[in-house]
């Protein structure tokens, strides 16, 4: 068997074993990976995280299971320290010698050292390892002020760690700027000032002589100036590879350090590859993650046997968070004066920097620097990448969010890189969705897509669904195994065809008899279209429309009375505490302004309900796909900010859309000002008071994923604010597909905003008319559930707990946590 | 020694629906699927254990009558028991039921 060595486990040695692995060849030979440090490979770009988490396990790129699963041989603690050529042996720290066939050198590098005196202090520090940062942190308690040397991107990293740590940081940096590698002045400006308000002091132009005191550190004297005064150092001025083992086996070696490589990333011995930052390829060091990866991908490929694409150089742009502020830079960022056309966006404003740097013939991308905002990025370097002309003007590219401009991922070559980390192309991604991965993190885990820096996730999930769309949809467009129909082409059918039954449904159009997903949606199309409440049709409907309580853990209920616009009288108050008292339930007050008391038992929610009705409450309608509530605040009726009565359009429109059935919940919001404490623009319906009238914002929500709502109109009076509110609640509900909110229903709506304007403002499609009657009917027809269900004996027969007793359910069992009941589970079969 | 136990009347039980019986301390759950088509199995939901299952919406998948637990939305197959998503842990147990003169009868052990 043929013998490879791998000379460390570092990102770059570990994507070349992972790559090696995925070579039917690598089983014959013996592979054996050697690293100096403790554990296996894991993330550096990601390092300070570690600060946050203190958790190793999730930097992690590899454990020592991946190794025996592979048949690697993995031995950590334990550098090569001697490459006998000659012989085609290597020799261990720990002294032991092993024979290769082909070595690849993957040793790295280590961060430069300035000559400084005094760098050998207690209280210097290095980063680059998890033990540099494990050291950092044990000495960081009996530290006050700290100073990171070099302001450089891992410098600045550096730096949000010590803020982390809870220290007063200074960033030193010898040249006149920040980044100065990535990034112009203006934008280093722009980037210290940002930095600067989140409380690090940064010292550009500031040469350090030597670094004070007896054993421990005490400060930094500088070439002129006073010295300042810290008690921890961190040193992150740069990188130089390691090649002193290389060279003193007699390979070639640049002056300045680095294992010279050609194309195929060989050394001066046909026998050794070298990869990563150790190399010196193209006559430079590559001290990101992507060109390493390349290099590891073509050797590997190469020592297999297959053609090997080789490292002719890599893009370097890249894009990163410090501290929360975006910065980026895209192919030649910083050009020499004069070779590019520039356009400039500089708001002082909120510090954000935007620079194009573009072709003075062809208008094309050549660089761009993005500084405070970097939402674009994908889009700009794809531009650039592509060599694609510029769709529109180009000062759009600088405005948030793209402007106008939004490059479709339909327009992107099919050779287009996505992914730059992992070289991953659009074609390759398209081929994994086709092999029926349609979920996102299925897509990211398979084509590795977007799984290292993470800045072009948007644009993978872009690229999803728009395949998606062409291709999968007739498949994904079923509602279930029964109905081979959207809900909102169920929806149509339901009231063209004048259609009430669920029986009929299914036999008419669907096949089988049904189950827990089209029942519920049926159930929800008949009671939006003929305003059926659940107790009609009760075996369509989920467990929480049946008893009209919301189910938890141990199954009991919740219940939710209305308390239109949160406001509620003393006397309700006292009720509900009674009824609470009396039932033995744990009260809590909600998100929506309500009170939700908990623990009630099926048998009991009638009686709970007849106390509640007697004291004027109705239901809340907290398990329904409905109207839930229309949260406020006082508004001009007592806050001395107020323009508007908040709280009565609030009560007003509760009432109005109490009931009212539709594909998902629906929450509203009204705030009396601009102070907008009712958060109305987390809600699907938000309306803000302004000096005329109201604003009135559309299709927002909190929950898993928060948007907030978009503007829709402004300045209108009552009458049309209910109006538009009655036309998009009811284009809603015929159009969305179920348990669709309105955010993600918008999202989809072909033509976005401006159709919905047009559809509800102007009238598009000649169809407000019989939306507003639509609404109108529903309004009439509001009854109170709860209140109808109390007056039928025959319902309430659904509330015993067994056909044949009248026993409680025994299985229901509570403990009292601060004075309140709470479930205890049997448990189930995990 | 098994025997059949009168637990309800066919008017009893919602069309298309389902209802909880409690027999010797145990919750049996029973379903009518119209057309004389009858399932019985325990109440309990394996995933978490809740009595909840009588309480869940019921169809079929591929044909197969099922039930799906409303907690959270797990189904079984009301012919054999098992769980639908595949977990080989989860199994409920069935009970024969038959329909006689209007009556549901459940067949019952001891």
């Amino acid at each position: 068997m043929s013998k490879l060595i791998v000379m460390g486990n570092g990102m770059v040695g570990q994507r070349f074993l992972e790559a090696w692995a995925e070579k039917p060849s690598h089983s014959d030979w013996e592979t054996y990976c050697f690293s100096e440090e403790p554990i296996p490979a894991y993330d550096r770009i990601h390092l300070s995280s570690y600060f946050e988490t203190k958790d190793k396990d999730n930097l992690a790129l590899t454990t020592q299971g991946w190794f025996k699963e592979k048949g690697f041989h993995l031995y950590l603690g334990d550098a090569v320290v001697k490459i006998n050529r000659d012989k085609k042996t290597v020799e261990t720290a720990s002294g032991q010698t092993f024979a290769y066939d082909v070595l690849v050198l993957a040793s790295g590098s280590r961060p430069f050292v300035p000559p400084l005196s005094g760098v050998d202090r207690e209280g210097v520090f290095l980063y680059r390892t998890l033990e540099d940062l494990d050291k950092i942190l044990q000495y960081s308690p009996k530290v006050k002020n700290a100073a990171v040397i070099g302001g450089g991107l891992l410098g600045l990293e550096a730096a949000k760690a010590l803020k982390d740590l809870n220290l007063n940081a200074f960033v030193l940096e010898f040249a006149p700027r920040l980044m100065p590698r990535q990034i112009d002045q203006a934008g280093s400006s722009v980037l210290q000032k940002k930095l600067e308000a989140l409380g690090v002091t940064i010292m550009t132009g500031k040469q350090a002589k030597s670094i004070l005191g007896d054993q421990k550190v005490t400060g930094i004297e500088f070439s002129e100036g006073e010295p300042l005064e810290v008690q921890m150092v961190i040193i992150s001025a740069g990188i130089s590879p390691r090649s002193e083992v290389a060279r003193d086996a007699g390979l070639l070696v640049h002056d300045r350090g680095g294992v010279l490589v050609d194309e195929q990333l060989l050394t001066s011995d046909p026998s050794i590859y070298a990869i990563g930052e150790c190399a010196v390829a193209k006559g430079m060091v590559w001290g990101l993650a992507a060109p390493g990866y390349r290099m590891a991908e073509s050797v590997a490929a190469r020592i297999a046997g297959e053609m090997s694409p080789g490292f002719h150089g890599a893009d370097l742009s890249t894009k990163l968070k410090l501290m929360g502020v975006d910065v980026a830079s895209i192919g030649d960022s910083v050009p020499q004066a004069n070779q590019y056309d520039e356009v400039t966006l500089h708001d002082t404003t909120t510090g954000i920097y935007k620079k194009l740097h573009l072709d003075k013939l062809t208008g094309k991308i050549k660089g761009a620097i993005l500084v405070g905002d970097a939402t674009d990025y994908s889009q700009i370097l794809q531009l650039y990448l592509n060599n694609m002309d510029i769709p529109g003007k180009p000062e759009n590219l600088l405005v948030k969010g793209g402007g106008t401009i939004e490059i479709g991922v339909d327009s992107l070559p099919e050779g287009a890189v996505i992914c730059s980390c992992n070289n991953v192309t659009k074609a390759s991604i398209l081929k994994i969705v086709l092999n029926g991965f349609h979920k996102l993190e299925e897509l990211k885990d398979h084509s590795k897509a977007g799984i290292t820096c993470g800045s072009c996730q948007t644009m993978v999930k872009q690229i999803l669904h728009r395949e998606l769309e062409k291709s999968g949809v007739e498949v994904d467009k079923s509602l279930c195994e029964h109905f081979k129909f959207t809900r909102m082409e169920l929806f149509d059918i339901v009231r063209v065809q004048e259609i009430k039954s669920f029986d009929i449904l299914i036999a008419q159009h669907g096949q089988g008899r049904g189950c827990e997903i089209c029942k519920p949606t049926a159930a929800s199309i008949f009671a939006s279209l003929w305003n059926e409440n659940a107790q009609v049709q009760p075996t369509l409907q989920d467990s929480n429309d049946i008893y009209m309580a919301n189910i938890q853990k141990n199954g009991t209920y919740s219940v939710v009375p209305r308390v239109p616009g949160g406001e509620l009288t003393p006397d309700q108050l006292i009720a509900m505490g009674q009824v609470a008292k009396d039932f033995s339930l744990y009260t809590k007050i909600t998100g929506a302004q309500r009170v939700d008391l908990f623990g009630a038992r099926v048998d009991q929610l009638p009686a709970i309900w007849s106390r509640l009705r007697d004291a004027g409450l109705e239901s809340g309608q907290a398990y329904a796909k409905a109207l839930r509530a229309v949260k406020s605040c006082v508004g001009s009726s007592w806050c001395r900010f107020g323009v508007q009565d908040s709280t009565a359009l609030a009560i007003e429109l509760e009432h109005r859309y109490r009931g009212l059935r539709s594909p998902h919940k629906l929450k509203f919001g009204v705030s009396g000002c601009a102070r907008e404490c009712a958060e109305a623009r987390g809600k699907d319906i938000g309306v803000i008071a302004t000096q005329k009238g109201w604003n009135l914002y559309v299709c927002g929500n909190g929950g898993m994923n928060p948007k907030h709502a978009v503007l829709f109109a402004n300045d209108l009076d009552k009458e049309t604010l209910i109006r538009y509110i009655d036309r998009i609640l009811i284009y809603y509900i015929r159009t969305a597909d179920r348990l669709t909110r309105t955010s993600v229903w918008l999202e989809q709506l072909s033509g976005g905003m401006d159709k919905l304007k047009k559809v509800v403002i102007e009238d598009s499609l000649g169809i407000a008319a019989d939306m507003e009657s639509h609404m109108a009917l529903a309004v009439e027809n509001y009854e109170c559930e709860w209140a109808a269900t109390l007056n039928d004996p025959e319902k309430l027969k659904r509330f015993k707990p067994f056909l044949n007793s009248d026993q409680p359910d025994a299985s229901i069992q509570f403990t009292q946590v601060r004075g309140q009941i709470q479930p205890l589970t049997s448990g189930g079969v995990k | 020694m098994t025997q059949w136990i009168k637990v309800g009347t066919v008017e009893d039980f919602p069309p298309s629906g389902g209802a909880c019986v409690l027999l010797s301390g145990k919750q049996i759950a029973i379903f009518n699927f119209t057309q004389d088509e009858w399932y019985a199995v325990e109440n309990k939901c394996p995933h978490e254990g809740q009595q909840t299952l009588s309480r869940g919406i019921i169809g079929d998948f591929c044909g197969e009558p099922k039930v799906a637990c409303p907690l959270h939305k797990n189904s079984f197959s009301l012919k054999d028991g098992r769980h639908l998503g595949g977990n080989p842990d989860w199994k409920l147990k069935i009970y024969p039921v038959m329909v006689k003169s209007g009556e549901v009868l459940l067949e019952m052990e001891g």
